[in-house]
């Protein structure tokens, strides 16, 4: 898998969803760089986010990604106390990275409804004819977006691309629009998958949820382990050349799957595979892809998810999955929980910190 | 013991600079910036070899000299 990640000559990023149809734009641009985008054309794309996304870029976001959190989880638990079931995607994972991303952009925060149904359409059921009202779709959206920050210029992601230049141009609208796009795509379902679960899995293991509130050091460890063993992206490539891989041959325009999440369970290269180690020292996991696609949101994911289980086990140290009811997975390659009903076995109240 | 530290390897996964700030460093594309040249002082010998078991592109090794 590794092999294929690394080999950008022979498997194209052109196609990174599997679809029933090739798409429209050729590589090596595609249709929303860098995600889509070859080489040497990707590397343009990418470094002209790779500032916008770096880890000291990112860390300013952590107290309004806090108090998001804590707003959440306040709200959940105004309507529900122990013993009550609430739902955690409902409630509380799908709307972190939806806020997030809307306060980067600029963007009023009840927008992300909207965001998550342009999403589910491509995620989930790529290929399908897409709505029928052009004003409904995300092109028609992000236009608007654009117009406004022109109109009325904002120190935010989306004036950050406006003042970008590429050539010495300022990047296109549909350059622009395919980033932010891809930002959308890329930053909600995954990071959302990824929080639940996170918690899917603290509420089956009581000796996890223990740990992670007795010895806060830990932390940073049981979110990599959560990554490695429920990695929630799984990426495609479209073969550009014939080639043999692992004594397979693939065919100039097969389609092939990265299954990250299978590699991060390999026994090679992984002791104890199968199982959660919540503070793995040694976890060179895939999660966030390998080689030069290497996920350019991770450090902004990282920082939601840590902040997001910070939260939840403050407030929610105890609960549990509900016998009889059901916990629906997302369909595709991006795998999560996007039904999580849990009993609440203990709460805290707020600490009465100002957010 | 001494870090070496593949620059064409690395893609800026950045778990170096998270394990071992101590160390590492990052430039404004989120590359890894190794901060120590010579021998690393060895208090700091477990948070090197954190940072290489965490590196997923392989690209940190720690050298004995
Ligand atoms: C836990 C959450 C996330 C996971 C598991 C994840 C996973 C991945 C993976 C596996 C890739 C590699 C794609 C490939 O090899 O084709 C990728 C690429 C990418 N991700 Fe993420 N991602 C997450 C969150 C985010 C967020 C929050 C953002 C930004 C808002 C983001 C933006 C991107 C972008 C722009 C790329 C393309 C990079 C390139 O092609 O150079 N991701 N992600
Ligand atoms: S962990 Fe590895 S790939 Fe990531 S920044 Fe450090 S050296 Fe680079």
């Amino acid at each position: 898998m590794a092999r294929i990640a690394h080999d950008t000559t022979h498997f194209s990023s052109n196609g990174v969803i599997v679809s029933d149809f090739k798409p429209g734009i050729p590589p090596p641009v595609g249709f929303a760089p860098p995600i889509t985008s070859d080489p040497p054309f990707h590397e343009v794309a990418r470094r002209l986010l790779l500032p916008a996304f770096s880890p000291k870029a990112i860390r300013p976001l952590e107290g309004s990604t806090r108090a998001l959190c804590r707003g959440l989880l306040d709200g959940m638990l105004a309507e529900a106390g122990r013993g009550d079931i609430v739902d955690a995607a409902t409630a509380y994972s799908q709307h972190i990275p939806v806020g997030v991303i809307a306060h980067m952009l600029g963007v009023p925060p009840e927008d992300g409804d909207r965001f998550r149904t342009f999403i589910h359409r491509i995620l989930e059921k790529p290929g399908q004819i897409g709505p029928t009202d052009t004003e409904d779709t995300m092109v028609f959206y992000l236009d608007k977006v654009i117009e406004d920050h022109r109109r009325e210029p904002r120190d935010d992601l989306i004036g950050y691309l406006l003042g970008l230049e590429l050539d010495g141009e300022p990047l296109s609208d549909s350059h622009i629009i395919g980033t932010v796009a891809l930002l959308l795509i890329a930053g909600i379902d995954t990071t959302w998958s990824a929080i639940g679960a996170s918690i899917w899995h603290l509420a089956q293991n009581p000796e996890h949820r223990q740990r992670l509130v007795d010895d806060p050091d830990v932390m940073p460890f049981a979110v990599e382990e959560m990554l490695r063993a429920y990695a929630p992206v799984t990426m495609a490539r479209i073969v550009a050349e014939d080639v043999e891989i692992g004594g397979e041959q693939l065919a100039k325009d097969d389609w092939v799957l990265l299954p990250f999440p299978a590699a991060n369970r390999d026994p090679e290269f992984f002791d104890r595979a199968d199982e959660v180690v919540i503070d793995r020292e040694r976890n060179r996991h895939s999660a966030f892809g390998l080689g030069i696609h290497r996920c350019l949101g991770s450090n902004l994911a990282r920082m939601e998810l840590r902040v997001a289980l910070e939260e939840w086990v403050r407030r929610v140290p105890d609960f549990e999955l509900v016998p009889d009811t059901t916990v629906r997975w997302s369909t595709g390659q991006v795998r999560g929980p996007r039904e999580l009903p849990l009993r609440l076995l203990r709460t805290v109240a707020p600490t009465g910190v100002a957010t | 013991m001494r870090i070496a530290y593949d620059r064409a390897a690395c893609q800026g996964h950045n778990r170096c600079y998270l394990l071992a700030p101590e160390l590492f460093d990052v430039d404004d594309e989120g590359y890894a910036i190794l901060l120590v040249t010579g021998e690393v002082p060895p208090e700091l010998d477990d948070k090197a070899q954190l940072a290489v078991d965490n590196c997923p592109e392989y690209a940190i090794e720690l050298r004995e000299v």
